[in-house]
């Protein structure tokens, strides 16, 4: 009882919601990609990438908001090659995705060096000053948290990206490309377009969430991504391809990675090691619980051919 | 049978001043190397119902795909309401008022009824929104209008086949189409289903409406058409007023040559049957589904020695796990399964030993279960035969073995091309089935499972096939026919059971059951659920 009250502080909530951003905003994105029917498996290099252009943006010109449009520029872009090489190549997305995710990596690396003279971290970066809006940022616990715009700016896009999918025609008609775009096709629909626009809107939004990895930190260190893109996937799966159940699924996993950090503070008899895998297990348990009851969209992941 | 010898083109010619709806002229259109349309020509009146008809490969569906802008053509001109046209897209098509419903449905199965009539044309509300309710008024209204007997908020994946091809007309008749072209459409219907969908053709046609049905029925050319274009290789043969002409007159244009409806069949002497032992007994038998419910429940089973038993039935009634427990690829949940009076553990009963024990198997789906396409025919003639003596020496294939075995196969059943080395998808259809039937038949069998054995085969090769199975059931084999065409159970069969919700609804001895009694038990749920 006395350990469960220790795990159950007021700073697990905030630390949980901490945590859980990058994956939501990365769940989001590789669930409208998919739901398109392109699997995006490239968002871990997204976030990187996202990442360490928002830093770059933020560090040469001091403005946070420069540094947002910077990262959101950058994961476009690495979308796009993965949007050309699956949709007008047709290539094997997995593939694609795993090329995009090494390619980030060693970037990243090379230009950390040859602008911050690092391995390791760039240079510090200024955060956002906090938003003090009446009334949210007095709310008891979370004010703190709710007076930086960028969570603003995940919350909205959760039900933004839900009512997106499910309210608008684009919405309607990214679903009925990734379940079967030849009907799409006889419809008079773009089937490329739908998807070069899913695929694109995938990396803003995953870029978004490895900008809130380097803002948290100040800074880019090497690899900061860290496998957050994976566990997203697995948060989209495990949200069935809801955007509003993946962020849900995110904030699971978030909890999860949270009370692990906690159980390691508390001094237990158990190696740090194991403690530490305890997220890694519960995606494993999740995906095997929910994967075969999951239906993805149909043509998830298929290249579309004209005849 | 009408003698008509002349392989030349039929044309009736009609009336100079008459002007047409759609008019093609000399289209073609080449896919590889090979013409899918050669000089097809097409003539259709508005208000008319027109059948294009001719054998699987006749060119049939590429011609209107041309027509409906998925295909651009390579040769030929087009002319809608007398004015030339071009299509890029089927957008095109569908903005001259062009509909198509596709042999395999277009839908998007996650939709609802409404949202899949809409896509593409929307119905927007504050520039970005989609405007569910006013889709769904809309989409009920047309229901109403034309009869179809639809729930708008119905998820897509939940209707019946029937429901879906409703669907598909609807999706048509809010894009405004005055042009209807369907691609098969009774394929996989009941009689029932047929039947309603010919009454809602008909009223369309009556509002001024201008209907092509491509099929290869000619029951249904005569009962439903106005006139037909008849398509052989590619090529229209044929063009004539329905009123004028017969079944066996259109069979000759689309086939080249007289063709033989009946099966020479010798009836089972009466009262035989019962005397005979059983070669296929299974009772009690419980399956489960992929989706999880018992697709099978309680099914019960007899087929005697040298007979054609008959299953008909909408698919998805259990058909399936029949067929992959009955040769061992899955295992049911309880009953029992007696081959020539022997018990067998279901539950250990693998594909071989059911091989072993003497059952074949022509599978409903030839490319997925029935042929390794990349291997050569000789190499698929002899699957799963491979280690029989004949065929092996110690650890080593005996090819000599084999290319002289597969030579006698080719030439018994008349593959076409005759070269045992290619490999098997660059066969035809109907020649792919035939390799196939051969490695089946040749085994001598005593139980035969034959699921849909003449889908997507030309008339030719249907006649053969069903020339094989009867030779096979009158030296003693004992058969299991599951067919989509009712015609085909009806014609084989010495007996028919009606498979519905994974249970035998009925049992009839062949000439005993009329189709339209077969149909209404096949889909007797299908039926509580429209009017529901």
């Amino acid at each position: 009882m006395d350990a469960l009250s220790q795990i159950f502080t007021l700073s697990l909530l905030t630390q949980t919601v901490r945590i859980s951003v990058p994956y939501a905003l990365a769940a989001l994105g590789a669930t409208i990609s998919e739901l398109g029917g392109v699997v995006n498996i490239g968002i871990e290099g997204i976030i990187l990438t996202g990442a360490f252009c928002s830093v770059l943006g933020n560090y040469y010109s001091g403005n946070p908001w420069v540094g947002i449009a910077a990262g959101v520029a950058g994961g476009v872009a690495v979308a796009l090659i993965h949007a050309v090489v699956s949709i007008k190549f047709r290539a094997n997305q997995i593939i694609s995705g795993l090329a995009i995710n090494i390619l980030a990596v060693g970037a990243t690396k090379f230009f950390l060096k040859f602008f911050f003279h690092s391995s390791s971290n760039s240079g510090r970066i200024s955060a956002f000053s906090k938003w003090d809006i009446p009334l949210i940022s007095k709310i008891p616990l979370f004010g703190d948290l709710l007076s930086n715009p960028l969570i603003l700016l995940a919350i909205f896009l959760v039900a933004a990206a839900y009512v997106f999918v499910y309210k608008t025609v684009f919405g309607l008609r990214l679903r009925a490309v990734g379940e079967n775009p030849e009907c799409a096709d006889t419809l008079g629909i773009n089937v490329f377009l739908t998807r070069y626009a899913a695929v694109l809107i995938s990396g803003a939004l995953a870029a978004l969430g490895g900008v809130w990895l380097a803002y948290d930190q100040h800074q880019f260190t090497d690899g900061m991504s860290g496998g957050r893109g994976y566990i997203a996937l697995t948060a989209m799966i495990f949200g069935k391809w809801n955007p509003l159940l993946a962020a849900l699924a995110a904030l699971f996993f978030g909890f999860a990675e949270a009370a692990q950090i906690q159980l390691q503070t508390m001094g237990l008899d158990i190696p740090v090691q194991f403690i530490q895998m305890i997220p890694y297990l519960l995606t494993i348990i999740v995906l095997a619980g929910t994967f075969s009851k999951a239906a993805s969209p149909s043509a998830d992941g298929v290249p579309y051919e004209k005849e | 049978m009408t003698s008509l010898t002349s392989d030349e083109p039929l044309i009736i010619h009609m009336s100079d001043k008459e002007t047409f709806e759609i008019e093609l002229r000399g289209m073609s259109k080449k896919f590889g190397g090979l013409y899918a349309n050669r000089d097809a020509t097409l003539s259709v009146k508005k208000g008319e119902i027109h059948a294009l008809v001719g054998e699987n490969g006749a060119g049939k569906t590429t011609l209107m795909k041309l027509l409906y802008g998925m295909y651009r053509p390579d040769g030929g001109e087009m002319l809608l309401r007398s004015k030339q046209v071009r299509f890029d897209s089927p957008a095109g098509a569908i903005a001259a008022r062009i509909g198509m419903v596709h042999q395999h449905f277009m839908l998007v199965k996650t939709l609802t009824v409404a949202e899949n009539v809409v896509l593409g044309q929307e119905i927007v509300k504050a520039g970005i929104f989609l405007d569910s309710s006013l889709a769904e008024a809309e989409t009920a209204l047309l229901i109403k209008k034309f009869n179809l007997a639809l729930d708008p908020k119905a998820l897509a994946a939940n209707l019946s086949v029937g429901e879906q091809q409703r669907l598909e007309i609807l999706k048509i008749l809010y894009r405004k189409a005055d042009i209807l072209i369907l691609d098969e459409p009774t394929a996989v219907l009941t009689p029932q289903e047929t039947a309603g969908l010919f009454a809602i053709l008909k009223s369309l046609r009556d509002e001024g409406k201008t209907i092509v049905l491509i099929t290869h029925k000619l029951k249904e050319v005569i009962s439903i058409s106005d006139s037909v274009t008849v398509m052989r290789q590619g090529r229209t043969v044929g063009s004539v007023k329905t009123a004028g002409t017969s079944e066996s007159q259109l069979a000759q244009l689309m086939v080249g040559r007289p063709v033989v409806f009946e099966v020479g069949k010798k009836p089972l002497p009466a009262g035989e049957l019962e005397t005979r032992p059983a070669v296929l007994e299974i009772s009690g038998l419980k399956a489960r589904s992929t989706k999880g419910h018992y697709a099978l429940d309680g099914f019960e089973l007899v087929v005697k020695k040298g007979e054609i038993f008959g299953i008909a039935g909408v698919e998805g009634n259990g058909q399936s796990e029949l067929i992959e427990i009955i040769t061992g690829l899955k295992k049911p949940q309880a009953g029992t399964m007696k081959l020539n009076g022997e018990l067998l553990g279901l539950a250990n009963a693998s594909p071989r030993l059911l091989f072993d024990k003497g059952v074949a198997h022509i599978p409903e789906d030839r490319h997925k279960r029935g042929l390794v396409l990349d291997y050569s025919v000789a190499d698929n003639l002899v699957l799963g035969r491979h280690r029989e003596k004949t065929f092996s020496r110690p650890a080593l294939i005996n090819f000599d073995a084999i290319n002289d075995f597969a030579g006698k196969m080719t030439t018994a059943f008349n593959i076409q091309p005759q070269r045992f080395e290619l490999p098997a998808r660059s066969l035809s259809g109907g020649n792919q089935q035939k390799v196939v039937v051969a490695r089946e038949f040749s085994r001598q069998p005593k139980l035969l499972i034959a699921s849909q054995p003449t889908r997507g085969v030309d008339v030719g090769a249907i006649e053969f096939i069903h020339k094989k199975i009867i030779e096979a059931r009158d030296a003693g084999c004992a058969v299991l026919l599951l067919s989509a065409e009712l015609s085909e159970i009806m014609s084989l069969s010495d007996r028919i059971g009606v498979i519905y919700r994974g249970r035998v609804a009925g049992i009839f001895s062949s000439g005993e059951a009329t189709e339209e009694q077969l149909g209404l038990l096949m889909m007797s749920g299908a039926e509580k659920r429209l009017k529901a």
